[in-house]
């Protein structure tokens, strides 16, 4: 018979050792899991991003039901364990199951410490710790407006940050003057209090809280001072204290966590601790890095396999809020006995400080530029004498200068740990890419687990991919354009043009995709380089299109659209607006906007009204919703302006008349500015133009999206005429290499800029491509009034077919 | 059951949907390309996208909010996401006349 394993929590800690444990020994125990929790278990730590809304409550799920299944593991959720019988080995839960075990692992976790203040029993009044806080948060915003914070921690900043999210006005109170004092020294505190501010954080520190008011619900929060703060909902976040109730209700040694020697085991015999509520050599840790270790120590010791046993962590700590980049670790703080490499950078906003005794790496502590964190946490580990090159650890051999990613995995060992989390060593992760074949992160996280709780180290994960793959350590990994085909953009595109390819569904099935129609990321993306390619003789797919490009619309998230009528330059004429206007009311249009690229949008339409508006309108499209140009945004310049030098607007009018309409990769913003104060932020857009004095400077790769990107200068050039040759010839080699959906900013990166350059440095080549722009522009049709004018399309938008209830049901 | 008329397959451009309305109750005709028709809710289980307005590859749509998938023969949502459309029967007689059949029940309860 199977001996039994019965496991007390189901948290991240407990978890981690089964599953490492089912790898050595599988069919070696029968297993059985009590959570209290209803939930299969989950990724606490991303907790904090579904507070965010950066990940879904889904998301975070580490192993499903089916997992338990699958390992013929027996859980209960929902049951707490209130009995351990040691005598007889016996577990018994709240809900009256009782169940013998062989061996018991007490892997309850911590509990949040709950500040005893009066009032702490209030609606409204949490800790964050589980699934459920999270909900009550999400739900309070909802309602209410103010949150206070209680803790100016790694967990109360990321709270606070979530609770941003969430449109609530967050205040921390803290009671150190610092914000994270246990991790950072003051100087990295007070940059990130300022990063924290500036995103519109308020701080009450050197505060210590007294009580809390209200009747039912808390309605704010007393200081010892005197003063108050009003608060619809309060987040503790003080600390937490391993849970140890259950184990010292049953005779296991305890002081303040359950004590467990090397090999995790309590001082009764077949008990095991690991996790948050395990003390080891006198420390209960709150990380998952060395809770997982734990995990594995264990996982050996119960699969009868010889270990060294486990000998505590160095730990280190990052802080998951968008924006800052904070990491700590070891000992930080400056005692007489140390010394520190220190750089400070306040325009860059960086600070970097490494700690040394007797020549060796003993804490670190980074703010603003985190790269280097994990290569200094190796050397925390390892112990490494720097005596003699203090300088180059920080500032890197290259005194100063940062390493690319690729240069500092080149130069790390292979023990180096890439993934804190899960303790994955770069030496792995080549050793999966190598022998199991791996070649995306996202198999990288399935055969190791690298990135697969934080998610920190995906960077750094990707580099070392790129690394192995990479023959010559600099080309990046090949990944098909999709899941249904290995090839990627360049063989596609070439094979178009090599056999003459003309339509989606002979691309399919001369390149052998194995989803014989497609899925919804290669279909546009083959469509538009058919079009690219075959300007003439290929017919646009509609159905391949995505739906803002078919209906012409953006569609949103209640399934109505906007529509935006085409503004050449951002200028408009009074009775262009009274239309616009009379129309608005005329459809009944919920919302009226100018938009960021100075344009108009009627926001709210229903899918039926847009061929009667557009009709109404009779103006173009303004393709606000296409892969193609969207605006050219321009500022006065000489018309109006005191300092403009040139005719800005007359510039970009010219401009959008010219490529209005034109598909591109992926959608194109330009702006043109009338003197180098640059009004129309023409810096951070595709193609950007700035008048100066007897010329214009031409930039391009500028992005203001998701990732911000200013421009790089292309050229200057003297006349209009040449501005829009350049930028002619410009985007149409953007066009032809362009990946689908890649912006220009990343496009420019890839490609480099010098390639760019070269491309349409000689005259000869511009008027090449400009001669193939052409050809696309001379095709082009508004989009608008073909809908109109064609019954066949028009009739698309309305319902087929529309039935009352009650003409069916009498 | 009701058997309720709502147009002709002809209407249909192959990969791509028409939306039905009966009541409050708003359906998807999808045609396949070699002119299978199925007929799902008009409202992803994710956040209401309107499925009618999705890439169609051989008998899956994909949302165009999200991006889930859909298979359109029982209306389950694809992994790594779950869950589910109601799906309803279509037929289609000789003219190529098609036919939703639906429980009274969601007609009423739309
Ligand atoms: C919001 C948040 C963000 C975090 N961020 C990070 C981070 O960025 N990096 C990091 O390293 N760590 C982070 N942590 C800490 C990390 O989540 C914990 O260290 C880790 O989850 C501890 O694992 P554990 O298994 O010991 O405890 P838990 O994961 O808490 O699991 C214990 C489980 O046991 C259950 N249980 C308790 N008693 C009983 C009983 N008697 N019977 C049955 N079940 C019981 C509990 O319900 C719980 O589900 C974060 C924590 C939170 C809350
Ligand atoms: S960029 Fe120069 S010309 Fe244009 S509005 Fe600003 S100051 Fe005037
Ligand atoms: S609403 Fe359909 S995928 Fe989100």
């Amino acid at each position: 018979m199977k001996k039994k394993i019965v496991m007390v929590g189901n948290g991240m800690a407990g978890v981690s050792c089964i599953e490492q444990m089912l790898k050595l020994a599988p069919n070696r125990y029968e297993i059985t899991i009590f959570g209290s929790e209803p939930h299969p278990n989950y990724n606490r730590i991303l907790l904090s991003s579904v507070l965010a809304g950066d990940a879904d409550m889904k998301d975070i799920v580490i192993n499903d039901w089916s997992w338990y299944e699958e390992n013929h593991i027996t859980l209960y959720t929902g049951h707490t364990v209130n009995k351990i019988d040691t005598e007889r080995k016996l577990v018994r839960t709240d809900g009256g199951v009782s169940v013998p075990y062989d061996e018991l692992i007490i892997a309850t976790g911590s509990l949040p410490f709950m500040l005893p203040l009066p009032g702490a029993d209030k609606e409204g009044v949490i800790a964050f710790r589980d699934i459920k806080d999270c909900e009550t948060m999400i739900e309070a915003a909802k309602k209410y407006k103010k949150a206070v914070v209680i803790g100016g921690g790694l967990l109360g900043l990321e709270a606070a940050r979530g609770l941003l999210n969430l449109n609530m006005e967050v205040s921390v109170v803290h009671i150190n003057e610092y914000l994270m004092n246990l991790q950072l020294d003051r100087t990295a505190s007070l940059l990130l209090q300022q990063e924290l501010e500036r995103q519109g954080m308020k701080f009450l520190l050197k505060k210590n809280s007294e009580s809390i008011l209200g009747k039912k619900r808390v309605t704010g929060l007393r200081f010892t001072d005197g003063s108050e703060i009003e608060t619809d909902l309060v987040v503790m976040a003080v600390g937490i204290r391993p849970n140890i109730a259950l184990a010292k209700s049953s005779g296991i040694e305890i002081n303040r966590g359950i004590v467990v020697n090397d090999l995790l085991e309590t001082n009764v015999p077949n008990i095991y601790s690991v996790g948050e509520c395990a003390e080891h050599r006198g420390v209960a840790y709150g990380l998952v890095a060395p809770l997982y270790e734990q995990g594995g120590v264990l996982a050996k010791r119960l699969a009868g396999i010889e270990t060294a046993g486990y000998q505590g962590s160095v730990v280190s700590t990052k802080l998951k809020v968008s924006g800052v980049d904070v990491f700590s670790a070891g000992e930080y703080a400056d005692k007489p006995d140390t010394r520190a490499v220190r750089v400070q950078d306040d325009f860059e906003g960086i600070y970097k400080k490494v700690v040394i005794r007797d020549g060796k790496v003993i804490g670190a502590v980074l703010f603003g530029d985190i790269s280097d964190g994990s290569r200094l946490f190796a050397m925390i580990r390892n112990g490494e004498d720097v005596t003699g090159k203090e300088k180059t650890v920080l500032l890197g051999e290259g005194g100063g200068k940062a390493k690319s990613g690729l240069d500092l995995v080149a130069s790390m060992s292979d023990d180096e740990i890439v993934c804190g989390c899960n303790g994955v060593s770069k030496g792995a992760i080549v050793q999966a890419v190598q022998e199991k074949g791996c070649s995306s992160i996202n198999e990288i996280k399935a055969c190791t687990k690298a990135s697969a709780s934080c998610g920190g180290c995906k960077p750094l994960v990707a580099d070392v991919l790129t690394y192995v793959l990479g023959a010559d350590g600099v080309k990046t990994v090949k990944e098909g354009i999709c899941g249904c085909t290995t090839l990627g953009r360049d063989e596609v595109v070439e094979a178009i043009r090599g056999m003459r390819l003309t339509t989606s569904k002979e691309v399919m099935n001369v390149l052998e995709w194995s989803n014989t129609e497609g899925c919804s990321k290669c279909r546009p993306a083959l469509n538009y380089y058919l079009a690219m390619v075959w300007p003439e003789e290929h017919e646009d797919e509609r159905e391949s299109r995505f739906v803002n490009e078919r209906n012409h619309a953006n569609i949103q998230k209640d399934g109505t659209y906007s529509v935006v009528p085409r503004m050449y330059g951002g200028v408009t004429t009074p009775k262009d607006l009274k239309k616009i206007a009379e129309i608005a009311e005329k459809y009944e249009v919920p919302l009226v906007k100018v938009t960021g690229g100075q344009r108009i949008d009627l926001l709210g339409v229903k899918k039926e009204d847009l061929p009667g508006m557009w009709a109404d309108l009779d103006m173009p499209s303004g393709y606000a919703y296409g892969k193609t140009l969207r605006t050219v945004k321009t500022c006065v310049g000489s018309t109006f302006c005191r300092f403009g030098t040139q005719d800005a607007i007359g510039m970009g009018i010219q401009l959008e008349k010219k490529f209005e309409r034109l598909g591109t990769p992926a959608k194109v913003k330009m702006a043109v500015s009338g003197c180098p104060r640059n009004c129309a932020e023409a810096t951070i857009k595709d193609f950007g133009v700035v008048a100066i004095d007897g010329g214009w400077e031409l930039h391009v790769g500028g992005n203001g999206g998701t990732k911000l990107r200013g421009t790089d200068l292309l050229c200057k050039v003297k006349t209009e005429e040449e501005v829009l040759e350049w930028s002619g010839a410009y985007l149409q080699y953007y066009r032809e290499t362009g990946k689908y959906n890649e912006r220009t900013a990343e496009w420019v990166e890839r490609v480099g800029l010098d390639t760019i350059k070269v491309a349409l440095e000689s005259k000869e080549d511009r008027t090449a491509l400009i001669e193939r722009i052409e050809k696309a522009l001379d095709l082009m049709k508004d989009p608008w009034k073909e809908i109109i004018e064609q019954q066949e399309l028009r009739k698309t938008f309305v319902p087929m077919e529309e039935q009352s209830a009650e003409s069916i049901l009498k | 059951m009701k058997r309720i008329h709502v147009g002709n397959i002809s209407e249909i451009a192959e990969k791509r949907s028409r939306v039905v309305r009966i009541g409050a109750l708003e359906i998807a005709v999808f045609k396949f390309s070699g002119g299978t028709v199925r007929a799902i809710e008009n409202r992803c289980p994710h956040k209401a996208g309107k499925l009618s307005e999705g890439i169609v590859c051989d008998h899956h749509v994909f949302c165009p909010l999200h991006d889930w998938k859909i298979n359109l023969h029982d209306g389950v949502v694809q992994a790594p996401d779950e869950g589910c459309v109601t799906a309803f029967q279509v037929e289609v007689d000789e003219s190529g006349d098609m036919y939703l059949h639906i429980e009274e029940e969601s007609i009423r309860a739309s």
